[in-house]
């Protein structure tokens, strides 16, 4: 594939360590808010190439890992019902709800499926309608066009049986949160590569002003990443504190404006709840009113539904970088990937898996 | 979960008023939807998630990245003369 094998060399990859090395001459703390950066740095010991001076701090950025458990008992709920077809990524079915998980209610006999695409769902919807078709619609602005053009599609073809139970989260306002949290220790930000290709870059500037913080626009691969963090290192040891752009090949100032028109349209801006972390203004994106029928919420009228946390799991610390996974005393003991009590130690892309996954125990 | 991959565009058309296209990931091909991305040419590389296309790989920016490499004296031996293609080297007859 186009230039993976380039971003991948192991040789480049520890030659950037030590530049990296060369200039540092004391302690950082930089924060990758994605977690599919957070995956990629722990599968190929990105963090154990890095001199002891940069320290990286996995931030909230698995949208698997920070929907609510209420929403999770909702699509429970909704799953429950006869007549439902329940459509999901493939990491939702295994997060716990309060009582079981998804893949609990299939082996009852629900309908939940594994999509690949929101455009699936709507097939499903087309080709069964004397089903209702639900797609929990999680994500960061990645994932936004995709579930936006779903409803666009059922909109346009008046599809009676299709709706989202929409739990959609957003960068900035998480960077914002971190910032202003008690205790923070985040001296700079790899800012999300796939999520700035949709909405550009123009939005980091003010933010890196407000809180004197550098912000990287970062990759993927393995050189992505340590050049995200050579950038970081040069900017906060020269004292400055402003947007890079480390993935131009992929990410534009301005992003992708036919996306960002449709989000603009299908979604409006919500107080969101981040599991482990709370409520946080403005950090999330609902059905807007134009689209309010498509709103599963609405539609099976799951709204009074609330839920309360396993009180062992230190998850809202990890995500907020208080605590390495490996500190929380029920990692690997009473939380596993098998027997998980967060949604950290579920998804692939959650700190804890990750760490569970490369044996740092 | 914002994991893209790139892949090569190989056929373009319209459905239903929908920008869709046949997408090459390494020798597997799916069908994408290309209605973000309006411009997009045949055997341009797009970063595809969730079954759309959200970005166009900008050749000249990944090539300019890793001359920063380069210059930075860390890019590795055998890497310095970048490769002009990705296309599979084809064993001899």
């Amino acid at each position: 594939m186009k230039h993976l094998a380039e971003y991948r060399d192991a040789d480049t990859a520890r030659r950037l360590a030590a530049e990296i090395g060369r200039i540092v001459t004391r302690p950082w703390a930089i924060m990758e808010v994605c977690g599919g950066q957070t995956h990629s740095i722990i599968r190929h010991g990105l963090d154990q190439l890095l001199p002891p001076e940069v320290e990286l701090i996995h931030g909230p950025g698995c949208p698997v890992c920070v929907t609510p458990l209420e929403t999770i008992d909702k699509a429970l709920a909704i799953a429950r019902r006869p007549g439902v077809t329940l459509c999901s990524f493939g990491d939702m079915l295994r997060v716990p709800g309060s009582c079981e998980d998804l893949f609990a209610v299939r082996a009852a006999g629900g309908d939940v499926r594994v999509v690949y695409s929101p455009l699936d769902a709507v097939a499903l919807a087309r080709a069964h309608p004397e089903r209702q078709v639900v797609f929990l619609a999680i994500g960061f602005e990645t994932t936004a066009p995709a579930n936006a053009m779903a409803v666009k599609l059922a909109a346009r073809e008046r599809l009676p049986n299709f709706s989202l139970l929409v739990s959609h989260v957003l960068v900035p306002p998480a960077i914002r949160a971190i910032m202003r949290s008690p205790g923070n220790r985040v001296n700079a930000f790899l800012a999300a590569g796939h999520v700035s290709s949709v909405m550009g870059t123009w939005q980091y500037p003010p933010l890196a002003r407000e809180f004197g913080v550098p912000i990287v626009v970062t990759g993927f691969e393995p050189l992505d990443l340590l050049e995200g963090i050579r950038r970081a290192v040069v900017q906060l040891e020269a004292g400055r504190h402003e947007l890079e752009n480390a993935y131009p090949r992929v990410v534009t100032e301005r992003g992708n404006e036919p996306a960002q028109a449709v989000i603009g349209e299908v979604f409006a801006a919500v107080d969101r709840a981040w599991r482990g972390i709370g409520v946080i203004p403005a950090s999330g994106w609902r059905l807007a009113d134009a689209y309010a029928e498509f709103d599963a919420e609405q539609r099976f009228d799951v709204r009074g539904i609330t839920a309360v946390e396993s009180p062992l799991c230190k998850s809202g610390e990890v995500l907020k970088g208080a605590l390495k996974p490996n500190q929380c005393p029920a990692f690997g003991k009473e939380c596993t990937p098998r027997t998980p009590l967060g949604a950290t130690m579920v998804s692939t892309e959650g700190a804890c898996a990750a760490y569970y996954h490369a044996g740092r125990t | 979960m914002c994991l893209a991959v790139p892949g090569k565009v190989e056929s373009i058309r319209d459905d239903d008023g929908t920008l869709m296209g046949r997408v090459n990931f390494g020798g597997v091909v799916k069908d994408v939807c290309l209605a973000y991305l309006p411009e997009i040419a045949v055997g341009d590389y797009a970063l595809v998630h969730v079954g759309f296309a959200i970005s166009r790989i900008d050749e000249a920016s990944a090539r300019e990245t890793l001359r920063t490499f380069a210059e930075l004296g860390i890019l590795a031996a055998g890497l310095a003369e970048l490769r002009e293609s990705d296309e599979p080297v084809q064993p001899p007859p």
